[in-house]
């Protein structure tokens, strides 16, 4: 038999119903996996019994004709979702010790699509990241290497880098992640795996940590657009618990895959050509049009003006909204709380904070404090509200031009562990060409392109209109089709 | 009188004081602003607490339709626009009784607009009183202090409960005035129910915006103080603080902005305002939208329903009763005082009691009792039905006055119909004049004196055989049938 862990969600699924291979067979292996990956550190809380009781589920469901959307395919859960009887910190030591009583909607959706859990996923620091080295609990390595010999450890992207990590070292047939500005898409695009961010809306945010809140959705990351189909499906759905939640039926995204693209048309936006571009890149997006063109799109050039202005306004927009998300995280009510002797309440609270977060979350809550406050507001938080209405209108024309954008996902390939560290606006950077889709909510996807020089995957980005994620979805089927992307790392861990 | 002449007198001559409130207004629902768990008072320490309300991780508020509703009924019944579209804003600073780190609130886009109230001050002329806005935000947990010697305890039960904030415009110059502005509010919030404005419980409390100025004068500097629970608290903050003010300009100082607490046993007893925190430490609360939460639209079916579950207001029932029921205008309006009085009244008059005796008796009869009693008229004894039957037992000559104080009393120990104790007691008044006249005879017989007196020009005695012969008739005698034939009898 094949090492089951090679496996996708969509054969995990077909296998199981046709009897190919049992659930609990798919939950060991998977296991093992898990186990075998630590010297990734992808893994947070690992929740081996979690996987296997669904796995029996599965298989019982199975033997009585009961088989579920997702029975027997175990998952990995970026720590971001809360989880009922599991420890969820976001990675962050003010959350250390958390151990929900409730569950987050998104996970109640996926077990109860008949889901496991093969445990809880390492990220940057509440989400803050574009290389999982914010995380309270050490770095993700990726499990991709330069081919140069060199052997750095490179960064699985971020903030879903352990999402991304356990994809492609084969830990996991498909994960959750979530994306404020890139989060799913550029881990995604590092690691050579597929990850969506659905419309704003699609997916509850209900028991998912806070990072900002107007930005933040969730979505799947996976080896490919098929399985990312089955699983948003499995993870969308109106939520009355949040009121920011999209009340829409959830498409048959799967059913109408189809990476035809005769008469569509793939927008081209002329302001992602930025400057210092590297040439693998620009390369990639030209193989890419003529993937779109080969699968029967029309290509077309479009404008997004204001495109310079994303990266800026969102680093206004998600701290502000961060610095009063991560108030709550006090002291008082669960987590840490650091009470020095004789301390007075305002003594606890710095203490508490100042030990709990980390560097990247502080100089976050206080950008974000520094632009909300007195004096500033209008000039910051205001200008950056305008100025995220024009980017959402910059896309409203080009979407009467075309159907899909097609971007690159990335400026770069993933990069070393450390390289970036010391300069938090290199780091920003990562997400010039995620954000501007994430500040208009619109449903975008990262699928592997191919390699660079050094054997490390580029992504190709889709965006689409809001609540088109078939049409970025069928995209993304087309350049995967042509691309036959099929390296993986080897397995050195 | 008119409203401008309250003055506080200085050394330097007269000040005058400008008032504004802002009332904040535990609204009337079942369950939180933004999550399910429930309101009632006097609960357990952290038994009505949600997920959200803690503010665990993850958690989302989603508006509670009752809430909004009650708030837009509010809005409605003090003449303000409602805003069909609102928003709801993040009020950040750190407290332990605030789990979120933030209050939602309406800073930007209030839900009611301008509206206002009219007053009628105790010894001044009606005058109207402007509301800047009303809007919608959470309360916060209570701290406990007193639990243990050391440590503080924290009680959320309160943490996320509705309420509104109306926000008057500086418009009042007297203590009276802002007493009966309070008083007017509560009205009107409970005749809406929208809030039960029991201050004690505190699901009604003022801040207090005090200035003082020489009349005609630009405003001076205010100052806030918080939290006032009691109409006579706000009152006696406005007299308090005033007076400060007028001695510190006087001495040569100035008001600072700032916010202050009233403190009613301090200075011996005599009550004084204490500052909290002056602007210079003002929090920079960092309002900004609530990303959890998308803008508030009303649609024109939500405002019509709401407009349509308006009941009759106070001013609007005064009115009627005063001109549709001819009720004096004294009885107008404390009928229409109290949502729950009006209620009483009518439905007295539901019952069949004729509108204007039973106004008396409502207002002398029963709030006496009531008043010996200690208790409120939703408390009462005696339902509005069997006052009603008391009433038509006048009116139609069963009972005298003085016979119907008798039964009503028998009533209110008992709880028993008033024709049940007619009937067992034989009150009845009667009309028998043959009975009558024997007794008067009698007591001519008894009085030749004072029947000689009487017949020689001392008229004022004939209220002492009135009062012979109904007592001579146990009280049930019909007083005017007493009056006409002691009439008859006496001047020959």
């Amino acid at each position: 038999m094949t090492d089951l862990t090679n496996l996708g969600i969509a054969d995990i699924r077909d296998g199981v119903a046709a009897g190919t291979f049992s659930a609990r067979e798919v939950a060991s292996a998977f296991n093992a996996a898990v186990a075998k990956g630590k010297p990734l550190n992808a893994w947070l809380v690992e929740t081996p019994d979690h996987a296997l009781a669904a796995a029996d589920a599965a298989d019982a469901a199975r033997a009585s004709g009961d088989l579920k959307p997702l029975s027997g395919v175990p998952l990995g859960i970026k720590d971001l979702f809360c989880t009922k009887g599991v420890e969820t910190t976001a990675a962050s030591g003010i959350l250390k010790g958390f151990v929900p009583q409730y569950e987050s909607t998104i996970t109640s959706k996926l077990f109860g699509a008949g889901a496991g859990m093969l445990g809880k996923l390492n990220m940057d620091q509440f989400a803050m990241g574009s290389s999982n080295e914010t995380s309270a609990f050490g770095n993700v390595i990726s499990p991709w290497k330069r081919n140069d010999g060199g052997n750095a450890a490179l960064a699985p992207g971020g903030s879903s880098g352990g999402s991304s990590a356990a994809v492609s070292a084969r830990m996991a047939p498909g994960v959750t992640g979530t994306d404020t500005g890139g989060s799913i898409r550029q881990p995604a695009a590092f690691t050579g795996i597929s990850g969506i961010k659905p419309t704003y809306g699609r997916c509850s945010r209900w028991g998912v940590v806070a990072f900002a809140s107007s930005l933040d959705q969730a979505g799947p990351m996976a080896k490919d657009v098929r399985d990312c189909a089955i699983m948003l499906e499995a993870m969308s759905g109106f939520d009355p618990k949040d009121a920011t939640s999209l009340d829409l039926p959830v498409p048959a995204w799967e059913k109408r895959l189809s990476g035809d693209l005769k008469g569509k048309r793939v927008g081209i936006p002329r302001e992602y050509r930025v400057d210092n571009m590297p040439a693998e890149i620009e390369a990639l997006w030209e193989q890419g049009i003529a993937w779109a063109k080969d699968a029967g799109a029309e290509i077309v050039e479009v404008s997004l003006p204001h495109t310079k202005y994303a990266l800026p306004t969102y680093y206004i927009i998600a701290p502000a909204e961060a610095s009063s998300n991560l108030a709550r995280y006090d002291g008082v009510r669960y987590g840490l709380r650091d009470l020095p002797d004789g301390a007075n309440l305002q003594e606890m609270y710095a203490a508490t904070r100042a030990d709990g977060f980390g560097a990247e979350v502080k100089r976050r809550i206080m950008i974000g404090t520094y632009v909300l406050s007195a004096g500033f507001y209008d000039a910051y938080f205001t200008k950056a509200q305008k100025v995220r209405s024009l980017i959402v209108r910059d896309f409203e024309q080009a979407f009467e031009k075309c159907d899909v954008l097609l971007t690159p996902t990335a400026p770069s390939a993933a990069f070393g562990l450390g390289e970036k560290a010391a300069d938090p606006i290199a780091m920003y950077l990562n997400d010039v060409f995620t954000v501007p889709s994430s500040l208009a909510g619109l449903p975008a996807m990262s699928v592997p392109g191919g390699l660079d020089g050094q054997g490390l995957p580029l992504g190709l980005q889709i965006i689409g209109r809001p609540l088109d994620e078939q049409g970025v979805l069928n995209a993304g089927l087309a350049i995967e089709e042509r691309a036959g992307f099929t390296a993986r790392p080897g397995a050195w861990w | 009188m008119t409203e401008s002449t309250y003055r506080i007198q200085g050394g330097t001559g007269e000040w005058e004081v400008v008032i504004g409130l802002e009332v904040h207004a535990q609204v009337t629902s079942q369950s939180k602003l933004f999550s399910g768990a429930a309101t009632a008072f006097g609960a357990e320490p952290n038994s009505q607490v949600s997920l959200i309300d803690a503010a665990m991780p993850g958690m989302l508020p989603v508006p509670n339709a009752e809430c909004i509703r009650q708030a837009v009924r509010t809005g409605m019944a003090i003449n303000a626009p409602i805003n069909r579209w609102s928003r709801f804003d993040r009020k950040n600073y750190f407290y332990a009784d605030l789990p979120q780190g933030y209050q939602i609130s309406q800073l930007y886009h209030p839900l009611v607009g301008e509206g206002s109230i009219e007053i009628e001050p105790e010894g001044a002329e009606p005058k109207t009183i402007g509301i800047e806005r009303i809007h919608v935000e959470q309360d916060a947990g209570k701290l406990m202090h007193d639990q243990h010697p050391t440590r503080s305890y924290v009680d959320l039960n309160r943490s996320g409960v509705a309420l509104m904030e109306i926000v008057s415009k500086p418009d009042m110059r007297s203590p009276a005035e802002a007493g009966a502005y309070v008083k007017k509010l509560r009205s009107i919030l409970r005749y809406v129910g929208s809030c039960d404005g029991n201050m004690e419980q505190g699901s009604m409390r003022a801040d207090v915006n005090v200035s003082v100025r020489k009349p005609g004068d630009p405003f001076g500097t205010r100052t806030e103080t918080k939290n006032v629970n009691s109409i006579r608290f706000v009152m006696a903050t406005i007299e308090i603080e005033a007076r400060r003010q007028v001695d510190l300009i006087e001495d040569g100082g100035t008001v600072v902005q700032e916010t202050r607490l009233f403190d009613p046993d301090g200075n011996g007893g005599k009550g004084v305002t204490r500052s909290m925190r002056s602007k210079e430490d003002a929090h920079d609360y960092r309002y900004f939208p609530d990303p959890d939460l998308l803008p508030l639209e009303l649609d024109e079916a939500f405002l019509e329903e709401a407009r349509a579950s308006l009941p009759e207001l106070p001013d609007a029932k005064r009115k009627r009763y005063e001109g549709d029921l001819g009720l004096t205008a004294y009885n107008a309006d404390v009928l229409t005082a109290d949502v729950e009085t009006a209620r009483w009244f009518e439905a007295m008059l539901a019952e069949g009691a004729a509108p204007k005796p039973a106004s008396n008796w409502v207002t002398s009869e029963l709030f006496g009792a009531l008043n010996r009693l200690g208790k409120d008229i939703g408390e009462s004894p005696v339902s509005p039905k069997q006052a009603a039957e008391l009433n038509k037992l006048v009116a139609d000559g069963t009972l005298s006055g003085t016979l119907a104080k008798q039964v009503f009393e028998v009533m209110l120990e008992t709880g028993d119909d008033p024709a049940k104790i007619v009937e067992e007691r034989g009150l009845r008044q009667t009309s028998d004049t043959g009975a009558i006249e024997a007794e008067i005879a009698k007591v001519m017989d008894a009085n030749p004196d004072k029947v000689a007196e009487y017949r020689g020009g001392k008229d004022k005695l004939f209220g002492f055989f009135v009062g012979q012969t109904m007592r001579a008739m146990a009280g049930k005698a019909n007083p005017a049938v007493v009056n006409e034939l002691l009439k008859k009898a006496l001047d020959v």
